[in-house]
């Protein structure tokens, strides 16, 4: 994985956010996904199972506890990609 | 934000989707007049909004059961089951439960909920995996949260989805557990079980189905979707509640696997409450009894479901794939729902009103639930009132 690959997820992540997402905040890295998108814990789950198909991975939901942020996310997707 | 703002701050979303003065979560019920009738405010309302499925919660057998149970052994037992909470009810009753299912053992715990609690946190921990289905209940949840094992879910009754997900396991399959449900309790669908104990065989894989709504419902002797499936022997743990069919509360798991019995020294959703009171087994063991001689009480559940459902389904309401003693008609938005919602109920009859982000697809349901002690003029009468209202949701 490299820092292309890790850009590349976060294009990712920022255009399907945007997709399930009720509000017009920009999305940024530093964009806190539940708080400001106003996206419900099961938009989030489903988008969770969409992104581990994109990605051919297993993101536990139970991970995304430390996760508020759409760099948070970035980061644990790319981990969990560098480590499959 | 402090905590208690956060708390006025969800009280402000659930405010936005329910304007002041509807009281539609946690209505208050006046007096109960039979499993089917009820008073609401000065309204005598038809029951179609419970989990009575068989309609036992007034059977004279199983309130002399409980009354006796009072008399002889007093209200509570004060106490877990692993220090002075297990009486001879509860160890007959587990015994029971065993006999029903033709397995070898079975544990009793106080609530469904605590249940799958303690059977998922007992049978799985951190570095297992549990793939789980992605409308499961809330205990499902918990009891996998409270686990600390990492946590998959798959489309909603969707094997090919599933087993896409088991393939990216790799050897992690080896400590997996799946689970799904008998019927799902929103759109009252049927798990594809055959086809997960295919993949569970395949892979290697522990099954938990929880028969939560489908006991007493499905099978010749009612034991739920492993009897209509012939599949008993195939699933591993089986978990379900005594709240529903069984008219009490309470929860069980059984299994042929002898392991089972190490959750009562594990399990903490087990261990750590006092068990159900002497009145509460005694009721259950007297229900139980009534369910697996019940064919005639399922003969007229099923009747009575499958004249909603094909009502409903005439006139042109949009409703899960299965029919079953649980009917939601799916509807778009949650205004449409709460006044299809609102509108039965001047009609005096109480549903479930269920708004996203508990309903799936980002959809609302105004869900019923049938039972056998439900007439046909009851039941028609339903129909009539959803198909005069039919507008509302158009
Ligand atoms: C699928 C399922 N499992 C478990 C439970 C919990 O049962 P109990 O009411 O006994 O806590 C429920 C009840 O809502 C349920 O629907």
């Amino acid at each position: 994985m490299t820092e292309n690959n890790y850009n590349e997820i976060m294009k990712l992540l920022c255009d399907r956010l945007e997709g399930v997402s009720n509000s017009n905040v920009q999305i940024t890295s530093e964009t806190n996904i539940i708080s400001q998108l106003s996206i419900d814990s099961i938009k989030l789950l489903n988008l969770i199972m969409e992104i581990e198909d994109t990605f051919d991975i297993s993101i536990p939901i139970n991970a995304l506890t430390d996760v508020q942020t759409v760099r948070e996310l970035a980061d644990l997707v790319y981990k969990i990609k560098s480590a499959s | 934000m402090n905590l208690l703002e956060k708390l006025d701050a969800s009280a402000a979303a659930r405010k936005a989707l329910l304007p002041d003065g509807v009281g539609a979560f946690g209505i208050p019920i006046e007096e109960v007049y039979s499993a089917t009738e009820a008073r609401i405010g000065d309204r005598r309302v038809l029951l179609l909004g419970t989990n009575n499925y068989l309609g036992l919660t007034f059977a004279p057998e199983c309130i002399r059961a409980a009354h006796e149970a009072i008399d002889k052994e007093g209200t509570g037992t004060t106490g877990s089951r692993m220090a002075n909470g297990s009486y001879f009810g509860h160890r007959s009753l587990e015994r029971e439960f065993a006999d029903f299912y033709q397995c070898d053992s079975a544990i009793v715990f106080t609530t469904g909920y605590q249940a799958n609690l303690g059977t998922i946190s007992g049978l799985v921990g951190p570095g297992d995996t549990v793939l789980i289905d992605g409308d499961s209940h809330a205990s499902i949840y918990d009891g996998c949260v409270l686990s600390g094992a990492d946590i998959i879910r798959f489309k909603h009754n969707d094997t090919i989805d599933m087993e896409k997900r088991l393939r990216r396991l790799g050897d992690r399959v080896e400590t997996t557990l799946i689970i799904a449900e008998g019927i799902y309790s929103m759109l009252g669908d049927q798990a594809p079980l055959a086809d997960i104990v295919k993949l569970k065989n395949a892979y290697g894989c522990i099954l938990l189905l929880d028969e939560a709504h489908s006991l007493g419902v499905l099978g010749e002797t009612g034991q739920g979707l492993v009897e209509t499936t012939g599949l008993l022997k195939e699933v591993d743990f089986i978990t379900g509640t005594f709240s529903k069919s069984l008219c009490s509360i309470g929860g069980y798991c059984v299994s042929n696997h002898p392991q089972l019995e190490q959750l009562r020294y594990v399990s903490h959703p087990y261990i750590f409450t006092a068990s159900p009171s002497p009145a509460t087994i005694a009721s259950t063991r007297a229900a139980l009894e009534l369910l697996r001689k019940g064919s005639h009480l399922r003969k007229q559940l099923w009747q009575n479901c499958t004249q909603l459902y094909t009502q409903l389904k005439e006139v042109g309401y949009l409703l899960g794939p299965h029919p079953g003693p649980v009917i939601a008609a799916i509807v778009d938005t949650p205004r449409q729902a709460l006044l299809l919602w609102q509108n039965l109920l001047e009609h005096n009859i109480y549903v479930n009103l269920i708004l996203p982000p508990a309903a799936p697809e980002g959809k609302s349901l105004v869900r019923c639930s049938v039972n056998a002690a439900h007439t046909t003029e009851q039941i028609k009468y339903v129909g009539d009132t959803f198909c005069k209202l039919r507008s509302l949701v158009c």
